[in-house]
C-alpha cells in the first residue's frame, strides 16, 4: 500500500508539473508595457511554488513508502516535535512569502497608485448586458454629458450610452463597439457600467478591471504591439455573460488618426 | 472547569423522540451527516450537468432536455451554495463535531441539547427552502454563490432573479441563524463541559479545530445574516443599500446611491472565514488520523494549535483579496495582500508538521490513513496556488478565471471532502458499531484521488491561458474555443470520479446494516471516544465520568506495555518526552 501511494502521488506530481513546464496552455503573448514585468513575477512565483510543491509531494509519497509498518521496522522516534525546526521553518516561510509579494509592487503601484500621464489617449468604456461601448471625447478633449433617461440599448452606439446630443461637448464624441488604440501610447480608460457589474478583461494586454455601476474607475496601460486582441467579460453579469466579448485593435499612430478622422467624418 | 454531575440519564423511548426530534448530540450528529450526504449528491449531480453542458452546449439530455445558458448559471449558483453551506459547513462541524466533540472531552452531551436540536432542524428548513428555488417560476437564481448585486438585487436582471433569488437569500439567512446557535453550543460545551484532567492543551486537535471553527462561525455568520437582510430589503422594500441608479434594458429602476462594493465587503468578511470553517475540521481530523496510523505523537502539537489560532485570526483580515479587481482602493490591496501571504505561514507549518509526524513512523494503511494522506497532498496542491492569487499584480490576469476555480476546489472543496471521507472511514465503526470494507475503501480512495487531480489540476492551465469562469460555453470567444479540449478532459474525468462515489455510498450503507462488528478501539487510538462502548451509550460513558491523565497522541511511548497510551491511562512519566 505504501508503494501504491508513492507511485500514485509521484505520478500525479510529475504529470501536473509537466504541463506547467511544457506550457502546453499558457499566457497569451504579452502586448502591453506591464506584460514583461507581470510575466516575470509570474515565472518567479511559479518556480518558488514549484520547488515547494515537488519537495512536499515527493517527500509525502516517499515517507508513505519508506516508513510503512513492517515486522522489521524499528520503534518510532518518540518525539513531540522540535521547536527550533518550527521556528526556522516559520521564519523562512514568512520571509519568502512576504518578500515575494513585495517584489510585485512596482507595476501595481505604477498602474494603480499613479494616475495616467497628461496627454494620454482618453477612452470611456461602458459595459451593459451584454455589450461593450467605447467613447472618445473627440478633438475638444471633453466628453459630452450622458443621461440615464436617454439610454436605449436596443439602438446601440450613442443612444446606448445615453449621449446627450444637444450638449456642445458631445458633438465630436465618437462611440464605437470596437476599441481602437494607437501603439506605444498610454491609454487612460474610464470604466463604468449602467446595469450590473461587468469586468473588462484583455488577456493579451494583462489588463482586467471591474466596471461597477455608480462608479467611474480610471485605469491606464500602454499597448506595445500592433495587433487585434480579444476582450472577455470576467464578472458574471447574467445569462449572456459568455458572449459579452469585444475586440481591441492596436494600430500605428497614423492608422489611428485616419480611423478617428473617418469616424468624425461619419458624424457630420 | 465544571465537570457535570453524572446523572445517568435514561434514553428517551419512542421512535420520534429517539431518532427525529432527538436531544442526543450523537443522533443529531448523524442527522447532520445524512443531511450533508443528501446535499452532496444534489450538488454533485448539478456539477455533472454543468460539465456535460460545457462540452455539449446544445445537446438534449434525457429527461432534462437542453440546458440553456441561464439554466447553466442556475446550476452553478446552486452547486456552489449547496456545497459551501450544506456540505462543507454542515458535515465536518454539525455532523462529526456534534457527535465527537462531547465524547472527546468526556462530556455526557452538548451544553444545550434543545438548542442543538433546534439548530439541526433550522438547517433542515434552510435546505428545503434552498431546494424550493428550483421549482418556482423563473427557476433558481443565476447570480453565482457570491450573489453580487446589482445582479442579485434586481428581478429584471435575469431569469431566476425573481422569487428564486428571494428563496435563495432567505435560505442562507435561516442557515446563518442555525449556524449561530450551533457555534454558541460548541463554544460553551468546549469551555465548560471538559472532564477532569482534560486541560485545553490535552484536547485532541479535532476538538481544537471544532472550537476554533465555532469562533469563526459566531463572528462570520452574523455579518452574512445582516448582509442578507439588507439584500432582501433592496429587492422587496425599495431600499438602496447595494444598488445605485441603474438602467436595465433601457428602463431606469427606482434605486439611487447604493454601493455594490458594500455587499462584496460584507459577503467576503463572512466568505473568507467560511473557507476556514470548511477546512479547519479537516485539518483536525487529518492530524488525529496521521498520528494514530503513524503510531507516533503528532509533530509539534502546540505549533498545530497556535497555527490554527493564527489561521482563524488572520482569516478575518484578508477578505479584500477577493476584491483586487473590484474598484476597491488599490492601496488597501497592498495591506490585504501582505496579510494574505502571512496566512500562508501557519498553513505551511501545518504541512511541515504532518510530514514530520510521518517521518520515522510505522505507518498503517487502513482507508482513513489513505484519505488523511490524500488530504495533505490536496492541501499542498491547493495551497500553493494561493501565493499567485494573493499578489494583486498576478491577480490581474488570474482573477475570475478557472485558476481560481481550481485553487478553491482543491483546497476548500475536495481537501475538505477528503477530510470528511477520512472522518467517515475512521469514525463509522464507533458511530454504527461496524467496520467499513477495506478493499472497496481503497479502490474508492485511489479512483477519487486520481480523478480529483484530473478534474481540478487542468483548471490551472485553463486559467493561466485566460479561461474565464462562469461561462456557460466557450464557443463565442475565439481564444476560449481553443481551450475546449481541456474542458472535454475534465468532463470525462468528472464522470469517472462521480461514478466511483457509488462505491462509497454502497460501502457505507452495507456497513451500517451488514458490516462486521467493530471492537471498542479498532484503530488502537488514544482519545476518549475509544474508551467507551461501541456505539456509545446514551450518556456516552455509561454513568462513568472519565478522568484524563495524558495528552491526546501518546504513541510509541518508550517502556509502555503497548505502543499507545490512552488519555485515561495512568499518567506516563514524561522523562523521555521533550
Amino acid at each position: 500500500m505504501g508503494l501504491a501511494l508513492l507511485v500514485v502521488i509521484w505520478l500525479i506530481t510529475l504529470a501536473s508539473t509537466y504541463f506547467f513546464v511544457a506550457k502546453t496552455w499558457w499566457l497569451p503573448a504579452g502586448a502591453s508595457a506591464a506584460a514583461g514585468f507581470i510575466d516575470g513575477q509570474f515565472t518567479l512565483t511559479l518556480v518558488i511554488m514549484g520547488i515547494i510543491f515537488l519537495a512536499a509531494q515527493l517527500s509525502l509519497g516517499y515517507f508513505a513508502w519508506r516508513y510503512r509498518e513492517q515486522p522489521s521496522s524499528p520503534p518510532v522516534a518518540y518525539s513531540h516535535g522540535n521547536v527550533k525546526l518550527e521556528i526556522i521553518w516559520t521564519a523562512l516561510t514568512t520571509i519568502l512569502f512576504v518578500g515575494l509579494n513585495l517584489m510585485g509592487y512596482p507595476v501595481w503601484a505604477a498602474n494603480r497608485w499613479e494616475p495616467a500621464k497628461p496627454g494620454s489617449v482618453q477612452v470611456e468604456v461602458t459595459g451593459m448586458q451584454f455589450a461593450w461601448y467605447f467613447r472618445y471625447p473627440g478633438p475638444d478633449g471633453k466628453y459630452g454629458s450622458t443621461s440615464p433617461k436617454l439610454m436605449d440599448p436596443s439602438a446601440g452606439g450613442e443612444a446606448a450610452v445615453g449621449l446627450n446630443t444637444s450638449d456642445p461637448a458631445a458633438k465630436d464624441d465618437v462611440v464605437t463597439g470596437t476599441l481602437y488604440l494607437p501603439v506605444d501610447k498610454e491609454v487612460d480608460l474610464s470604466l463604468r457600467s449602467v446595469d450590473v457589474i461587468h469586468s473588462f478583461f484583455v488577456p493579451s494586454l494583462r489588463f482586467k478591471q471591474d466596471a461597477v455601476p455608480g462608479l467611474n474607475i480610471h485605469m491606464h496601460f500602454t499597448p506595445t504591439q500592433i495587433g487585434e486582441y480579444e476582450i472577455a467579460c470576467a464578472e458574471l453579469c447574467g445569462l449572456g455573460h459568455y458572449k459579452m466579448h469585444g475586440m481591441v485593435h492596436v494600430v500605428s499612430q497614423d492608422d489611428f488618426d485616419k480611423w478617428m478622422a473617418a469616424r468624425e467624418a461619419e458624424k457630420q | 472547569m465544571a465537570t457535570s454531575a453524572t446523572v445517568h440519564a435514561h434514553a428517551p423511548e419512542g421512535f420520534i423522540r429517539k431518532y427525529i426530534f432527538s436531544l442526543d448530540h450523537k443522533i443529531i450528529g448523524i442527522q447532520y451527516f445524512f443531511l450533508a450526504l443528501t446535499a452532496v449528491w444534489v450538488g454533485m449531480f448539478l456539477s455533472l450537468l454543468m460539465r456535460l453542458h460545457l462540452i455539449f452546449p446544445t445537446a438534449s439530455l434525457p429527461l432534462i432536455g437542453e440546458i440553456k445558458p441561464e439554466q447553466y448559471l442556475s446550476l452553478l449558483t446552486m452547486h456552489g451554495t449547496i456545497m459551501v453551506f450544506f456540505v462543507l459547513t454542515t458535515a465536518p462541524q454539525g455532523g462529526f463535531g456534534n457527535y465527537f466533540l462531547p465524547i472527546q472531552i468526556g462530556a455526557p452531551d452538548m451544553a444545550f441539547p434543545v438548542l442543538n436540536m433546534l439548530s439541526f432542524w433550522t438547517t433542515f428548513v434552510a435546505f428545503v427552502v434552498m431546494i424550493a428555488a428550483f421549482f418556482v417560476q423563473g427557476g433558481a437564481p443565476l447570480h453565482g454563490w457570491t450573489g453580487y448585486p446589482p445582479l442579485s438585487a434586481i428581478p429584471q436582471a435575469g431569469p431566476g432573479e425573481g422569487l428564486g433569488a428571494d428563496l435563495w437569500i432567505t435560505s442562507i439567512a435561516i442557515f446563518c441563524l442555525a449556524s449561530l446557535m450551533g457555534a454558541l453550543n460548541f463554544l460553551t460545551t468546549t469551555l465548560d463541559m471538559r472532564a477532569k484532567g482534560m486541560t485545553l492543551m490535552r484536547m485532541p486537535l479535532t476538538v481544537w479545530s471544532w472550537f476554533i471553527t465555532a469562533i469563526l462561525g459566531l463572528l462570520a455568520f452574523g455579518v452574512l445574516l445582516s448582509a442578507g437582510i439588507l439584500l432582501l430589503l433592496d429587492r422587496n422594500m425599495g431600499t438602496s443599500f447595494y444598488v445605485p441608479l441603474v438602467v436595465v434594458n433601457g428602463q431606469i429602476l427606482g434605486h439611487k446611491g447604493g454601493s455594490p462594493l458594500l455587499w462584496q465587503h460584507l459577503f467576503w468578511f463572512f466568505g473568507h472565514p467560511e473557507v476556514y470553517i470548511a477546512i479547519l475540521p479537516g485539518m483536525g481530523v487529518t492530524s488525529q488520523i496521521l498520528s494514530t496510523f503513524s503510531r507516533k505523537p503528532i509533530f509539534g502539537y502546540k505549533a498545530m494549535v497556535y497555527a490554527m489560532l493564527a489561521i482563524g485570526f488572520f482569516g478575518f483580515m484578508v477578505w479584500g483579496h477577493h476584491m483586487f479587481m473590484s474598484g476597491m482602493s488599490p492601496y488597501s490591496a497592498f495591506a490585504f495582500s501582505i496579510l494574505t501571504m502571512c496566512i500562508g505561514v501557519p498553513s505551511a507549518i501545518k504541512t511541515f508538521n504532518w510530514l514530520g509526524t510521518m517521518y520515522k513512523a510505522r505507518i498503517r494503511f487502513q482507508t482513513p490513513m489513505l484519505y488523511a494522506i490524500g488530504f495533505v497532498s490536496l492541501f499542498v496542491s491547493g495551497g500553493l496556488s494561493g501565493p499567485f492569487l494573493a499578489q494583486p499584480v498576478l491577480d490581474i490576469q488570474l482573477h475570475d478565471t478557472y485558476f481560481v476555480v481550481g485553487h478553491f476546489h482543491l483546497i476548500m472543496g475536495v481537501a475538505a471532502i477528503f477530510g470528511m471521507f477520512a472522518a467517515t472511514y475512521y469514525w463509522v465503526p464507533k458511530m454504527f458499531g461496524r467496520m467499513m470494507n477495506e478493499f472497496w475503501g481503497r479502490i474508492h480512495f485511489f479512483i477519487t484521488l486520481l480523478g480529483t487531480y484530473a478534474i481540478f489540476m487542468p483548471m490551472h492551465y485553463l486559467g493561466i491561458a485566460g479561461g474565464t469562469r462562469r461561462y456557460s460555453q466557450y464557443t463565442e470567444v475565439a481564444y476560449l474555443a481553443k481551450l475546449q479540449p481541456i474542458h472535454q478532459f475534465m468532463t470525462y474525468a468528472a464522470i469517472i470520479t462521480i461514478a466511483a462515489q457509488f462505491i462509497f455510498v454502497i460501502n457505507l450503507f452495507w456497513t451500517i446494516f451488514k458490516g462486521p462488528k467493530a471492537s471498542d478501539n479498532p484503530w488502537e487510538a488514544t482519545t476518549l471516544e475509544w474508551t467507551t462502548a461501541t456505539p456509545p451509550p446514551h450518556d456516552n460513558f455509561g454513568g462513568v465520568t472519565p478522568v484524563v491523565h495524558n495528552g491526546p497522541y501518546e504513541y510509541g511511548v518508550p517502556g509502555a506495555a503497548k505502543d499507545y497510551v490512552m488519555q485515561t491511562d495512568p499518567a506516563i512519566s514524561t522523562a523521555g518526552a521533550h
